[in-house]
This record gives C-alpha cells, sequence and structure tokens, in this order.
C-alpha cells in the first residue's frame, strides 16, 4: 500500500513537473552547454564551416584585456551600485516609514522611474544628457558653466551611467525597504517609544538591525543584477565612448551578432556564467555562514 | 527641560534635512520624465531655440499623430499577443511544477527545487546564441513566436520559487480530506490548489508581465523587420528616421512608458507589490 502510494506520487510529480522541466532542457541548460560546445570552434554563425581550435578561444579570454576590462567596469557599477542605491533607497523609504500619511505622494513619484523600461531610460538619457539642450548642460548654462558632454567622455562616461542606473533602480530599494519595514512588528516601535527612544535611536539601534538581513539580500540582488547588467547601457553608450562603458554583456553582444564571431562569442558569455556563478556562490556561503554562527 | 528643547530642535533640524532630501530626490526622480514629456508636445526647433524647459507655444500633438500613423499599433499589437501568451503558459506550466514541489513528498523534491531556483542568477547572454540557433533552425526567426520561448523559460525560476512558497502555506487539511473523498491529485490540483493560489498567481503575472513587456535582449536578437518587433524597440526604428527629431523621439518614449502609467493609476499597490515580488519573497 504505502509503496504503491509512493509510486503513484513519484508519477504525479513526473507530469506536473515534465512541461517546466522540457522547456528549462530546451531554452536555459541544453544552450548553457551548447555555448561551451561552440566557445571550442571558430565560427561565424552563419557558414557550415565551423573549425575546431581545442582551448584557444579560452586562452585568448584569459588574456583578453578588453574583457578583463569589461569586468572591472561591472564591479565598478556593482560596488556604486550597493553604495548608492541601497543607503538612498533605505533612507527615503525611513522617511515614508516616520512621515506616515502626509508622505505617501512622494511614494507615488519616486515610483515613477520605475515604470519605464531599460531601453526607454537609455534613449531618454541619450537625449536628457545630452550636450546640446540637455538638463545637466542647460543647468550648468545658467550658471555660466557651458555645456556639458558627459557621455561622451571617456573619464565621466561610467559614472554617468552608474548615476542613470541608480535613477532607475533606487525606487525599487525604496519600495523594498519599505516592505521590509512593514515586517518590523508595531509592537517593536510601540515599546521603544514608551522607553523614550528617539526616531533616531529608534532607527540606529532598533530598527537597522532587524532590517539587516533585508538589506543583505537586496545586496545578493543588485550584485547579481550589476554584474548581469546589458540593455540600458546597449542603448545609451554601446560600450562606449572606446571602451569606457564597455561590460562583460555588451562585449559578448558585440562580438558575437555584429562581427559575428560566434565562437569567441561563446566563450565570453562561458566566462561571464562562471564568474558571475562563482561571485554569487562565494557570496551566498559568506553572508549565510555569518548567519549560522550568530 | 533643556534637555527636551535640545532634542525637539534636533528632531525639528532633522526634520526640515529630511524633507529638503525628499524634494531634492523627487526633482531628480520626475525632472527627466518632465523632459520628456514636455519636448513630445513641441515642434522639431522649437526645442532648440526656446529651451528645453519652456513650455512649449501650443499643444502640438502632430508628432504623437505621426507616431500613432506609423508603425507604432502594430509594434504594441505584438507586445500584446507576446505577453498574453508567455504569460498564460508561464502561470499554468510554473503553477504545475510548484504543486508537487511544495505538497508531495518524494526523494527529488528538495534538489529539483534548488536547481531551478539556481537558475535565477543565470545571465541571459549564456543561452543568446544558441537560441538564435534554434530560431533559425525551427524557422521562427523574425516573428513573435520566436519570443515565447525564451520569454517563459527565463521566468520559470522565479515563478516556482514565489509559487513554492505560497502553496506551502495552503493548509493541508484541505488536501487531506479531499483525497479522502476520493479526489485524485489532479482533481486536487485543478479544483483546489489552483484557485487558492490566485493571489500568488496574479502578483506573480504583474511582475513577469512588466519584465516580459519591457523585455529587450531577446527581442532584439531573435527578431529584425520592423513589423515584427514588440514596443520596447518601437524607439529603436523611430529613432532611426528620425534621429534628429528629438520631440519626435520624447513622444514616442511617452507613447511607449503610457500603458505602465495607465496601469499604475488604477492599480497601484498592486504593481508595486507585483513589481517587488521576486525580492522580497526573497
Amino acid at each position: 500500500m504505502g509503496e504503491k502510494h509512493q509510486r503513484e506520487t513519484n508519477i504525479a510529480a513526473f507530469i506536473f513537473l515534465l512541461p517546466v522541466a522540457i522547456l528549462m532542457i530546451v531554452y536555459i541548460f541544453y544552450p548553457i552547454i551548447d555555448t561551451f560546445v561552440t566557445s571550442f570552434y571558430k565560427w561565424n554563425g552563419i557558414s557550415a564551416d565551423k573549425i575546431s581550435i581545442g582551448f584557444k578561444n579560452w586562452i585568448k579570454l584569459a588574456a583578453d584585456e578588453n574583457f578583463w576590462a569589461a569586468f572591472i567596469n561591472n564591479i565598478k557599477i556593482m560596488i556604486l551600485s550597493i553604495c548608492i542605491q541601497i543607503p538612498i533607497g533605505l533612507a527615503l523609504a525611513t522617511l515614508i516609514d516616520f512621515g506616515g500619511k502626509k508622505t505617501t505622494i512622494f511614494k507615488v513619484l519616486w515610483f515613477i522611474p520605475l515604470l519605464m523600461s531599460s531601453v526607454a531610460i537609455g534613449f531618454l538619457f541619450n537625449y536628457a544628457l545630452a550636450t546640446n539642450g540637455g538638463i545637466i548642460s542647460t543647468i550648468s548654462n545658467l550658471f555660466g558653466g557651458g555645456n556639458i558632454d558627459l557621455l561622451g567622455n571617456p573619464g565621466t562616461a561610467l559614472y554617468t551611467v552608474i548615476g542613470v542606473i541608480a535613477w532607475q533602480f533606487t525606487p525599487f530599494y525604496i519600495v523594498y525597504s519599505l516592505a521590509a519595514y512593514t515586517n518590523i512588528s508595531v509592537d517593536v516601535f510601540e515599546a521603544a517609544r514608551i522607553d523614550g527612544a528617539t526616531k533616531g535611536q529608534y532607527f540606529w539601534k532598533i530598527a537597522l538591525p532587524l532590517l539587516t538581513p533585508s538589506l543583505k539580500s537586496a545586496a545578493i540582488l543588485s550584485m547579481v543584477g550589476s554584474l548581469k547588467y546589458f540593455d540600458l547601457i546597449y542603448v545609451m553608450t554601446g560600450g562606449g565612448p572606446g571602451r569606457a562603458t564597455e561590460l562583460m554583456g555588451t562585449y559578448m553582444y558585440k562580438l558575437s551578432f555584429s562581427q559575428f564571431n560566434m565562437g569567441y562569442g561563446s566563450a565570453v558569455s562561458g566566462g561571464m556564467f562562471i564568474l558571475i556563478s562563482a561571485i554569487s556562490l562565494i557570496t551566498m556561503k559568506v553572508l549565510n555562514g555569518k548567519k549560522e554562527a550568530e | 527641560m533643556n534637555q527636551i528643547t535640545k532634542n525637539r530642535t534636533k528632531s525639528r533640524v532633522s526634520w526640515v534635512v529630511a524633507i529638503v532630501l525628499a524634494l531634492l530626490w523627487t526633482v531628480i526622480a520626475i525632472l527627466p520624465f518632465v523632459f520628456m514629456v514636455l519636448n513630445s508636445f513641441k515642434e522639431k526647433f522649437e526645442m532648440l531655440t526656446k529651451g528645453v524647459f519652456a513650455l512649449p507655444d501650443a499643444l502640438y500633438l502632430d508628432n504623437y499623430k505621426a507616431v500613432l500613423s506609423g508603425n507604432f499599433v502594430s509594434f504594441f499589437l505584438n507586445s500584446v499577443i507576446v505577453l498574453v501568451i508567455s504569460l498564460v503558459v508561464l502561470l499554468f506550466i510554473a503553477a504545475c511544477a510548484s504543486y508537487p514541489l511544495a505538497r508531495f513528498k518524494f526523494k527529488l523534491a528538495n534538489p529539483v527545487l534548488s536547481l531551478i531556483v539556481a537558475c535565477m542568477s543565470i545571465p541571459i547572454h549564456i543561452t543568446l546564441i544558441p537560441v538564435f540557433k534554434m530560431s533559425k533552425a525551427w524557422g521562427l526567426y523574425d516573428s513573435i513566436w520566436a519570443l515565447i520561448g525564451p520569454y517563459v523559460a527565463m521566468a520559470i525560476p522565479v515563478s516556482v520559487f514565489i509559487l513554492t512558497s505560497f502553496m506551502r502555506e495552503i493548509p493541508r487539511e484541505i488536501e487531506e480530506s479531499a483525497f479522502i473523498d476520493g479526489c485524485s491529485r489532479y482533481q486536487i490540483f485543478f479544483k483546489m490548489i489552483l484557485p487558492l493560489s490566485k493571489p500568488g498567481l496574479s502578483t506573480l503575472a504583474i511582475y513577469n508581465g512588466v519584465n516580459i513587456w519591457n523585455e529587450f535582449s531577446f527581442a532584439y536578437t531573435l527578431t529584425q523587420s520592423a513589423e515584427n518587433r514588440t514596443l520596447p524597440l518601437a524607439v529603436w526604428e523611430f529613432q532611426g528616421q528620425y534621429s534628429m527629431n528629438t520631440p519626435m523621439i520624447m513622444a514616442t518614449l511617452t507613447l511607449t512608458v503610457l500603458p505602465m502609467i495607465i496601469l499604475f493609476i488604477f492599480a497601484q499597490d498592486k504593481l508595486v507589490k507585483g513589481m517587488t515580488a521576486g525580492a522580497v519573497k526573497g
């Protein structure tokens, strides 16, 4: 009886899981393997002659300055995104949480950037930051500073893009922190108030430690997102000027779909996959390990 | 006494600082938006001669007329078709998969769930070239049908993750009494679990709906001709056509954002909750 029941359970589980399994195999697992296989070939993506070249693409990748420069740009975006978006998001959420009903209007206005797609934001800021007739240039001209070319200057392009990314995603961390605040029970706040804690004390001594696990997850989220980043930058700068804003994603895309160097493009996306998986695994281990130790 | 006044001034000062910060961020958040909408109502040269933040001379609607009489409607319809089909397929098969993972006892339940959830951090770039090859081989390249498979597959991990934790909360007794009454697992799924999962499914519909609506990389890689492209690529096409006409591009952008703004106005709380679903549950 028990065995028969278990067998029926197994069969039902198999049937329920089948559609998802097929789609994931076709569109995720098989492509990952295929990408690694393609990375051992020289291939332009169109012609039939695929030449096996062994580890040549991977050796080239390991020594490819452009790839590592792109990786460093990803890391810069990652660090600055975590340091800019999460604290501002938390600060603004705290304001809404403490301010109550009066501040609802801010919540609505602050959410607006999140309504736009990355592509739309990329285009909008291309024009909004234009040297001629852009927002920053207009403001600068008010004070007699003349036009400013933020995106065309290799020294400022990456930081400008990071600013735009912060504009896009800070609202997300506002909403995220607000949700974390609602998980703190009202009793905790009441108890703190009765004990005579000021709002500052409440935030630093009580709320912040309670919010820390959520903030850690937010950091992981921002980290993975930054390493995978692609569409906004592809639309805004295409990786330029020069290679100033090149990311692993834009580098791989241009290699594969503009230069049709799909063999090497596969090696780059394989490298990207390995780096992202390794960094996420290590970070999760470190953060979870600490949790267990506590 | 002195301490209390001191605290009061301190609290007042921090409120002033907070309000200044709030207003500053409000300006930063909406200024690009104002720039977009304001200039979309201007004539081609009006923007350059009068300055970008000057109000338009008159309510000039020709940009919108031009955009709407072009391919815009076809981009929009393509997006709607892709969105509806992808969402229906995704929600159904994700619910199917989450049910055994959340409620059955079998050996592979945890490893399978972990494997699916681990796929959440996979960069789509690793799948782009093979999916591009497959679409060509299957004759799907340059049609909206090429997009549905990747869109559903990429949204599976987060959907199964959220739905599994949602289904775990459904009380066991409901299922057990139905089982005793002679319902099969399939009947239980369709008659009880699926209807009871509606709140989770609607949150997921919003979260994935927004992502699919805005998706760029696959749409850009797997389609080529203007009549087969989705809304995020509309701007791309119009930029080629009107590259020097900034107000025209701003009108296109405003129109692409409009559906989201309408949704935001009518279902603000649901949208906000849905869009952060993937994160908050994690």
